[in-house]
């Protein structure tokens, strides 16, 4: 197995009286596709939060490419390679499609010790991100001019745009069509061909299973099953708590 | 337009409009003119926390009340010129915003918003306290009738605050062309997905609480000397905080030329109503004016003008 | 050393039944701001405005002004009704709250100051009431009945309000509304109409709150900003989701303002509140006993 780039162990954390995760254990190794899936409310998204530090876990450490990152603020693990986009998206709604790609570009990838890019170099990379995500007739335009499925793809462009080593899909395929979805795991491959090691978080299995080489399953905040799509899949525990419905 | 451009341009404009002024042969148009330039820089500072980074400031009062004082406690320790003044008044204004950001931005902007409220009051009955520049009953700072080269006291410190609108608004528009235009951008449309391209958001808020505090403090540095005697209740007035969030939001908060229209409208506007009406009714127009335009118009007259033009264009 | 006593037990004293007497001024504030998530910062404006409204029928007519206030009840009610309807459109449904919503009610408390000002003019005015003048002496120690009374009903409407939310279904309905609309919706209610009716009893409380402070002293347009400081200081320090937390939280606050009045002088009284809520928010923003 390739070196671990995250480990999360032991995480916690509850929100007043109700524990959303409890005691997590997980490793993603460099390069490779994890797919994590589980029920609504089963924490999923708390666990993506709490690993980029937008909240903070009660107990439990998270290292990221060997350095424990517990104490750090979202923006600094985010310039250290960890990108995520949000389930329901964020974009910056005063700023055009071209320039939501351009803040990450300015602020995560051109703050990196050693890293100056001309601005002709950032247009340009805004260009080919906008290609990759077939949004650049949109490049002018306004996130609320945009479609559903357009709002999901500036999503996941955007976190692109950071450059990660690690990048975190929450759920950004809901709502697409079966080639739209086709089209983003391809795309997702791809990027992890280029060496970026991705988790992603869906409820769509057909994706999941192309995508995923590891399958992890949470359950109201407790990993049930880490281990191949297939094996994982066919697993009681999972069909009970998760597919069986 | 690159920045030095606009910057000389604007120093151009202004030195038009000041010896414009002086072939007008009235004192008056030089008293009523440096309270709208005031303004500019009130409404102009405001802007850069509240309108770029969405941030609201309801103190203003305050910091342009601490480079007043600064200015009433310097001309009875050690009377330095004004310009002088004017840096420490930003200093120390600047470094109040911070020390308060610093207390407070880790919070949601309500909470930032109440703490500025808080921290006015709390000044103001620090400095009525404080005897050494007056407390409650008030300092007077004796002005000179004239100064070498210019002619009328008064006439200096409508160049100065003529100075300081052109430094306050290319520092805004400076700033809204460059790469912490678009960090304050997104702090304002979505802090946790700003945090999340990598922009730290703590340390721009501070940057803008610091700038726009030490604006305003620059702004309220000469006002001692305009007003010849300097009260708690005049320095600290409602009407700052006031005019501060009316100017920006009636003239538009997405750039440097709407609080610029704001103030030039409002605080012309005001002047005429001060002296035909009464200075009450002045300020609640003002006050009718503002929660209009934030239900009806929230984009200010810049976005009512967008509006019209792309209208037009159809 | 007994005449520091004195003044010791009696500003204590003073303390408590100001303490008493804030609840209801800020259980306003708890609804719209602790449940609803709207930061009212007009709230004191709608208080001095039922101080203003209890003087006027109190002079005219000799009305007691707590009967006055409960008279106006349904009045602010449709007010603060409203003035959510206006909120909700213009700024909650387009997510504006944050810059837009805060200037509306800051421009509200502003020109209802200046509305007042213009009219009543910057003059103190007072109310007349049978328990206004007359203390009940303990031995050292005096209850200024202006203040016990309104100490009492303070109390009163404090508790109604509690039994309201936490039994009857609009207000467990109210109480839920911040923490989950989905279910609301589920059970039938519309969040939209049960948050308006929130806000209108926020509101219909401030005419109590000010005919109360009225009773307890003269009253003056600028009163009105003095008291934000001390509603959110209280609101603040007793923890935003806590509402007996208020109430530790205004007999705190009650206290040391007596305390700073009698023996540091009230030129320093504004900034008690303001400072306590500074402090506060700059060492222990969850409050006392909050969330």
């Amino acid at each position: 197995m390739a070196r671990p780039l995250l480990e999360v162990t032991g995480l916690s954390k509850r929100f007043g009286g109700f524990v959303a995760l409890d005691g997590i254990d997980l490793t993603v190794a460099e390069g490779e596709r994890v797919g994590l899936i589980g029920p609504n409310g089963s924490g999923k998204s708390t666990l993506v939060n709490c690993i980029c530090g937008t909240l903070a876990n009660e107990s439990g450490t998270v290292r990221f490419d060997g350095e424990a990152v517990d104490g750090l603020l979202t923006h600094e693990r985010t310039r250290r390679g960890m990108a995520r986009s949000f389930q329901l998206p964020r974009p910056f709604a005063t700023l055009t499609v071209a320039d939501n790609l351009r803040v990450p570009l300015l602020y995560t990838v051109n703050a990196r010790p050693g890293v100056a890019l001309s601005p002709a170099a950032l247009d340009a990379r805004c260009a080919e991100l906008l290609q990759l995500v077939a949004l650049a007739d949109k490049a002018a335009q306004l996130p609320r001019d945009l479609t559903q499925v357009e709002m999901r793809k500036l999503e996941l462009a955007r976190a692109m745009a950071a450059e990660p080593k690690l990048l975190i899909a929450d759920e950004s395929m809901a709502g697409l069509s079966q080639s739209e979805v086709d089209d983003i795991v391809t795309l997702l491959i791809r990027l992890n061909e280029r060496g970026i090691t991705i988790v992603l978080i869906e409820h769509i299995m057909r994706a999941v299973m192309r995508f995923s080489q590891r399958l992890i399953v949470l359950v109201s905040g407790k990993k049930i099953a880490d281990g191949r799509p297939e094996a994982v899949i066919r697993d009681p525990e999972v069909e009970r708590a998760y597919l069986g419905q | 337009m690159r920045t030095r451009v606009f910057l000389l341009i604007s120093i151009a404009v202004a030195a038009v409009v000041f010896f414009g002024a002086r072939t007008v042969n009235n004192d008056y148009v030089f008293f009523a003119g440096y309270t709208v330039l005031q303004f500019i820089v009130l409404a102009t500072a405001w802007n850069i926390l509240g309108g770029y980074t969405g941030y609201v400031n309801f103190g203003s009062a305050a910091f342009f009340a601490l480079g007043a004082y600064a200015t009433v406690f310097f001309h009875k320790f050690y009377p330095l010129p004004i310009p002088l003044l004017i840096v420490v008044g930003a200093v120390v204004s600047g470094i109040v915003g911070l020390g308060m950001g610093y207390l407070t931005l880790r919070l949601r902007g309500a909470f930032f918003a109440i703490a500025t409220l808080a921290l006015a009051v709390v000044l103001q009955t620090l400095v009525v306290n404080w005897d050494y520049v007056g407390g409650s009953r008030g300092a007077y700072i004796i002005r000179p009738n004239d100064i070498a080269v210019i002619g009328p006291y008064i006439q200096y410190l409508f160049l100065l605050m003529l100075a300081l609108v052109v430094i306050a608004l290319t520092i805004a528009r400076g700033i809204e062309r460059s790469q912490l235009g678009y960090g304050f951008a997104t702090i304002r449309d979505d802090e946790l997905a700003a945090e999340a391209s990598g922009v730290p958001t703590l340390r721009l808020k501070l940057v803008a609480t610091t700038l726009s505090g030490a604006l305003m403090g620059m702004a309220g540095a000469p006002f001692p000397y305009y007003i010849g005697y300097l009260q708690p209740s005049s320095a600290f007035g409602l009407e700052y905080a006031v005019n501060s969030i009316a100017m920006p939001m009636i003239g538009g908060t997405t750039s440097w030329v709407g609080p610029l229209i704001g103030a030039v409208l409002l605080g012309s506007l005001q002047q005429i109503a001060t002296v035909t009406i009464s200075s009450a009714v002045n300020l609640l127009i003002v006050g009718l004016l503002l929660v209009a335009f934030v239900i009806i118009a929230p984009n200010g007259i810049i976005g009512l003008v967008q509006g019209w033009t792309r209208g037009r264009a159809k | 050393m007994g005449l520091s006593f004195d003044l010791l037990i009696n500003a204590l004293i003073a303390g408590i039944l100001l303490g008493g007497i804030y609840p209801a001024v800020t259980i306003g504030v708890s609804i719209s701001f602790g449940i609803l998530d709207i930061v009212n910062i007009a709230h004191p404006a709608f208080i001095i405005l039922g101080s203003y409204i209890a003087y006027i029928v109190n002079t005219r007519l000799g009305i007691d002004p707590i009967v006055i206030s409960i008279a106006m009840l349904p009045v602010f009610y449709f007010l603060g009704a409203g003035v959510y309807q206006v909120y909700y459109e213009s700024f909650e449904r387009r997510g504006q709250e944050a810059l837009r919503g805060l200037s509306f009610f800051f421009g509200l408390l502003f020109v209802t100051e200046v509305m007042l000002i213009l009219v009543f003019g910057v003059d103190y005015r007072y109310v007349e009431a049978p328990y206004i003048g007359p203390s009940w002496r303990l031995g050292v120690m005096d209850f200024p009945l202006r203040m016990l009374v309104p100490c009492v009903v303070a109390l009163a409407l404090f508790a109604a309000l509690e039994l309201f939310l936490s039994y009857t279904f609009v207000g467990r309905a109210i109480s839920a509304v911040a923490q989950d609309q989905l279910a609301l919706r589920l059970m039938g209610a519309s969040p939209i109409r049960i948050k308006r009716i929130a806000f209108g009893i926020s509101i219909a409380t401030a005419a109590v709150a000010g005919a109360l402070l009225i009773i307890i002293q003269p009253v003056e347009p600028s009163v009105g900003r003095e008291y934000i400081g001390r509603v959110f200081a209280i609101c603040v320090l007793g923890g935003l989701g806590s509402r007996p937390g208020t109430v530790i939280a205004a007999m705190l606050l009650g206290i040391i303002e007596s305390f700073t009045a009698t023996f540091y002088g009230p030129s320093w009284a504004p900034a008690v509140a303001f400072g306590v809520l500074l402090l506060t928010l700059a060492f222990r923003p969850a409050g006392l006993l909050g969330r």
